[in-house]
């Protein structure tokens, strides 16, 4: 059986499965749509956050930028994960103890306004959206090309699928389903990038197998002499090419700061992932969950770098000065997506890769080297067709992650919340399931028709939840002096910078995107980091310039920062407030 | 539980907060991208430090930091008699 039998065969028995455990955890009460009814264990509740987490982006485009950036790129790894630590320290406990649905409710609450519930639940909803419009369209790519059905088709049938089990099983299915997805995107990723470690360096384990020696094979594979370490072959083939070294970084260093900073807020900022807090049963089980949702996300993280820079040198090794007409059949399987393309600048039918604009021949999209390293190294088919099922589970399941927040935020937050407080908990979910129908569909149709690149989109995602909600939940937790007044003009200005800034470098000069124009060097994806601080500083001005908070709100305050509340203590609490 | 006694639980909370990010910063900020060229003069078996702070082991710290504030949290919890059964 050959690539696309086996990828039909392992992507229709997962989806197989995901339908399966969907039917069986459906959700039938309001909680259980919402929170999963407070009842996931938190080993598997990390486990779903994981899912939830990875992306398309995750499993496809992160080490393809790493494979074509070297260490610069280590700022996604980085910005990642340590959003974690932030949702665990300043986060997690404090809004699971508060304890009702939504991020945009905790807003409204904590800062006593309907009008800054309305505004955190129009940002939870652009960020939402952005977001599942990338996902639907990377699943739509991968469906394209390994079953080699149009992009339509495979975007429809990507948003048949999470709207089955979405719509209908609500968090509680959703949950379930990603701990499958979570088993399913992690061997797919691993099990290759375990046979391409060992073929290259002998060592099984590849965040080992990147710091090892090339065995004989592996060096012959790259075309380098065996024995030396393979970062060191990669190293010297990248400054042959002029593409840079692969273990050094080229970025300006307060860029990188700023770009992984960004990313880290922009982590624990994202709607679909605090959520995930809600769904266990205690507050200590919101900390152990974000603990156990960043190791099974390191697993994979540890080991991207090592898939980078198998997938770089063997990019390198079987495409450099090769003869176009000999070209690998990976490499003209791509070439019928647009992702890979190659122009003979100097006419003489061989391909050349260079990091001069003006020489290099070979296109190639980041998100190809996870897709195609299997192929590079002749791995079997079978696991071609698992890496095909493994990004298709990573895009789902933070699809209907993220359509969750969108029902959630339009029934809970706008409807029940601001327009018709006295509706029903049946009505309610009605509304919740329409939305979130209407949303899949609204994000097929941006799939098919996306505004900008799939990375663009997610990066102004992550800017404008890490200047929108960041610094409005932590501050609202940690500081019982900030007001209404504050957070409504510091979600304004966090999100007035940091949107003005994509938008002038982006959309209305794209001519001036580069080092020399930015400010203080900043790029579009690290000035969400500047926008958090420029929310946060508003937000502490204009809290001290107005009246202090309700008593009922400095004890709501109060009473987040104890996981139980003995009962004379709380008397003892608001007589004391300040 | 008296007012002195929950001022004692959040302060203690502030000061292992803060030594979590100070951590964290170090790791990532610090050795995996301010630091990162001083320390590639080392070698980590195969590998540059710098480099391998930035790609690894900045993300293994993160996970050691969330289990320790874990345990940490539930230690003090358990002292000030606000651990939930």
């Amino acid at each position: 059986m050959g690539p696309i039998g086996w990828t039909w065969v392992l992507v229709a028995a997962s989806f197989g499965l995901y339908a399966g455990i969907a039917l069986y955890t459906r959700a039938r009460s309001l909680a259980d749509y919402y929170v999963a009814d407070r009842a996931v264990h938190p080993v598997v509740s990390g486990m779903a956050t994981g899912a939830d987490w990875m992306s398309a982006a995750s499993f496809m485009s992160m080490a393809g930028i790493l494979a074509f950036t070297g260490r610069d790129g280590s700022a996604y790894l980085m910005g990642w994960t340590g959003g974690y630590v932030l949702l665990a320290v300043l986060l997690a406990p404090y809004l699971r103890k508060y304890g009702k649905y939504t991020v945009p409710q905790f807003v409204g609450d904590r800062y006593y306004s309907r009008s800054a519930r309305a505004v955190a639940t129009v940002c939870a909803l652009v960020v939402s959206f952005t977001y599942v419009a990338a996902q639907v369209r990377g699943v739509g790519i991968v469906l394209a090309r390994f079953l080699e059905l149009p992009i339509g088709a495979g975007v429809v049938i990507a948003l048949a699928i999470v709207f089955f089990y979405a719509v209908l099983g609500g968090m509680k299915g959703i949950t379930y389903v990603q701990v499958a997805q979570y088993l399913v995107l992690i061997v797919a990723f691993l099990v290759p990038a375990v046979l391409v470690s060992r073929l290259l360096t002998g060592n099984p384990i590849p965040a080992l197998g990147l710091g090892g020696r090339l065995t004989e094979g592996g060096a012959a594979l790259l075309g380098v002499t065996p024995g030396r370490h393979l970062l060191d072959a990669l190293d010297a083939v990248g400054a042959d090419l002029g593409l840079g070294r692969f273990t050094a970084g080229a970025r300006p260093r307060l860029d990188v700061v700023a770009t992984t900073a960004a990313l880290m807020i922009g982590t624990a900022g994202l709607p679909h992932i605090i959520i995930r807090f809600f769904t266990v049963p205690k507050i200590r089980d919101a900390r152990a969950s974000a603990g156990w949702a960043l190791l099974f996300i390191a697993v994979l993280y540890t080991a991207a770098p090592a898939v980078a820079a198998f997938g770089r040198g063997l990019l390198v090794a079987t495409v450099e000065g090769v003869p176009h007409t000999e070209a690998p059949s990976w490499f003209r399987a791509w070439e019928q997506t647009g992702l890979v393309a190659w122009t003979d600048r100097n006419g003489d039918g061989r391909m050349q890769l260079s990091g001069d604009p003006a020489r290099n021949e070979v296109r190639v999209d980041g998100d190809v080297i996870v897709l195609a390293h299997p192929e590079m190294a002749r791995l079997p088919a079978w696991v071609v067709g698992l890496v095909a099922a493994g990004a298709l589970a990573a895009g789902l399941s933070t699809a209907a992650g993220l359509l969750l927040v969108i029902a959630a935020g339009f029934s809970h937050d706008l409807v029940r919340g601001v327009a018709a407080p006295r509706l029903s908990d049946r009505a309610e979910l009605g509304w919740a399931r329409g939305a979130a129908a209407a949303a899949a569909l609204g994000a097929g149709y941006f799939a098919l028709r996306p505004p900008g690149s799939v990375a663009e989109v997610v990066a102004i995602a992550f800017g404008l939840a890490a200047s929108s909600f960041f610094p409005v939940l932590v501050l609202g937790i940690f500081w019982r002096r900030a007001t209404r007044e504050g957070a409504i003009a510091g979600m304004a200005a966090g999100l007035l910078v940091t949107s003005a800034y994509v938008l002038w470098f982006r959309h209305l000069h794209p001519e001036l995107n580069g080092p020399e124009h930015w400010w203080l060097g900043i790029s579009p994806e690290g000035i969400g980091a500047l926008g958090t601080l420029v929310n946060a500083a508003v937000l502490t001005v204009v809290s001290l310039a107005t009246p202090a908070p309700p008593r009922e709100v400095q004890e709501l305050v109060a009473s987040l920062r104890y996981p139980r509340e003995p009962a004379p203590a709380r008397a003892a609490a608001s007589s004391r407030a300040r | 539980m008296t007012q002195d006694k929950r001022e004692a639980y959040w302060r203690a909370n502030l000061r292992s907060i803060a030594g979590v990010l100070a951590i964290w910063a170090a790791a990532s900020f610090g050795a995996g991208i301010l630091l990162a060229d001083r320390l590639d003069a080392f070698r980590l078996f195969g590998f540059p430090l710098g480099f391998w702070f930035a790609t690894q082991g900045a993300m293994l710290v993160f996970v050691a930091l969330v289990f320790v504030y874990v345990r940490w949290m539930n230690a003090l919890d358990r002292r000030f008699g606000v651990y939930e059964e």
